[in-house]
């Protein structure tokens, strides 16, 4: 039997294929209480890349707006839902055309930084990833992107 | 449409649309008429010919206007919110003019306003009704929009003018020259959506080497404060004015477009060529606003 770096758990959630490096950054955007249970795994062995990162998180699914979150950082990424022991959904991070309140918009000059405007964003690309305001109409690549409530440059 | 916000909203046929109701309204094919209708203006940013080009336009339709400029005196001096201006003053009028340093504000204000809203330029953004009288004009000019070469002088890096000018011919598969300093070209997200666009485009140094292609010049002004390096803007500045003696070889539509104000770019003596279109560019300004406003008035009755 294969030996796991990462204990299986019961219930809850892996999210596996996160770039290496970035299983931090997706641990930000969770909104993880103290008493939650996550396991990471960093620059594990990958048969699709070199290298991965992965969360397991016990008895807890994530919200949709979650995975949109996720999504900017992980684009690859596969969420699996687990229920006693057994993958019960499995689906790939997708991420959204439009991004409601999720991006804080760079450009100062924006109305959203000076009016308490919600933030909306269009995916313009997706590989390497561009996305564009719907107020100021900047368009702003991976290293630019800042996700609401963790710090600028998160996603990079 | 509801309102007018932004180039980049538009479809060719909404762009045309605009461009035909200006010409009909000059030709006084068309009188329409708002004589119930009040304008709010609310401009946060100084400016000269768009204020009063939008005022003439409403007066000319018959419809009245109320006005505010900057925001001293106001109640958003006194700490109200954008919003709640923008709210109440919707309350006294029927459309709704905004001009304002901040980006992105006058579509907020169209989502919140319950009236239509026009932008009138806000910060480096959008500036549509500018971009819609220039099309108007290269039409009149050149018997017809498509397929025209079109060379762009000057702040090409800053101009919300120049970007939404060449956001809007993009739809009339034009050749573009973009003349500029080197540090005031065209930003990179315009030449690669040109480049998606598959339109032709051309960046070089030197205005006199393209004059003999054109059709249209569109000129725009360098600012000295776009430079941190006053000794470079020295260099440059004067390789941007355009001449009479320049003119020499040019084809017989020629027209110099400028959205004004000019400083020295233009050197007076080409506005007595038959090439300077200038000012009738900004006559033009009060045709399509006659348009724009009969349009989203119409169009919210």
């Amino acid at each position: 039997m294969k030996q796991l770096k990462v204990d299986a758990i019961k219930d809850g959630t892996v999210i596996d294929h996160i770039p290496a490096g970035k299983a931090m950054k997706v641990l930000n955007i969770l909104k993880l209480k103290d008493s939650d249970v996550v396991m990471v795994g960093v620059n594990l062995a990958s048969r699709k890349f070199a290298k991965k990162d992965l969360i397991k998180i016990e008895n807890r699914e994530l919200s949709g707006d979650e995975v949109d979150r996720i999504a900017l950082i992980a684009p690859d990424a596969n969420i699996s839902i687990i229920r006693n022991f057994e993958v019960v959904k499995k689906s790939e991070v997708n991420i959204p055309e439009k991004l409601s309140a999720i991006i804080v918009c760079q450009n100062h000059k924006c109305i959203t930084n000076t009016e308490p405007v919600t933030t909306c964003f269009y995916v313009e690309a997706r590989n390497p990833i561009m996305v564009r305001c719907h107020y100021c109409e900047k368009s702003f690549g991976a290293d630019e992107i800042k996700i609401a409530g963790i710090p600028v440059l998160a996603v990079n | 449409m509801k309102h007018l916000i932004s180039i980049r909203d538009m479809t060719k046929k909404e762009i045309l649309n605009f461009l035909n109701a200006a010409e009909k309204i000059e030709k006084s094919e068309m009188r329409p008429k708002f004589p119930d209708s009040i304008m709010s203006i609310l401009f946060f940013e100084p400016s000269t010919r768009t204020r009063f080009s939008f005022e003439t336009a409403m007066k000319k339709l018959s419809g009245k206007t109320i006005t505010m400029s900057g925001s001293a005196g106001t109640s958003m001096e006194k700490g109200e919110s954008f919003a709640d201006t923008i709210k109440t003053i919707s309350r006294y009028s029927n459309i709704m003019v905004i001009r304002s340093a901040i980006e992105g504000s006058v579509r907020y204000a169209a989502e919140i306003a319950g009236i239509p809203v026009i932008n009138a330029g806000d910060g480096a953004n959008q500036h549509p009704s500018q971009a819609l009288l220039d099309l108007y004009s290269i039409k009149k000019t050149q018997a017809g929009i498509e397929n025209k070469t079109i060379a762009i002088v000057g702040d090409l890096k800053y101009g919300r003018a120049v970007h939404s000018l060449v956001d809007a011919m993009s739809h009339f598969a034009p050749e573009f020259y973009f003349i500029s300093p080197r540090h005031l070209r065209l930003p990179k997200k315009f030449r690669d959506e040109l480049d998606r666009k598959k339109i032709k485009y051309n960046e070089c140094a030197e205005i006199e080497e393209v004059i003999p292609a054109l059709d249209i010049m569109y000129v725009t002004r360098i600012q000295r404060e776009r430079f941190v390096d006053i000794e470079e803007y020295e260099k440059v500045k004067n390789s941007y004015v355009l001449k009479p003696e320049m003119l020499k070889n040019v084809k017989n539509n020629f027209k110099i477009l400028h959205p004004l104000p000019r400083v020295n770019e233009i050197d007076c003596g080409v506005d007595v060529t038959p090439y300077a279109y200038y000012f009738d560019q900004a006559e033009n300004g009060v045709y399509i606003r006659q348009a724009i406003i009969s349009i989203l008035l119409e169009g919210a009755q």
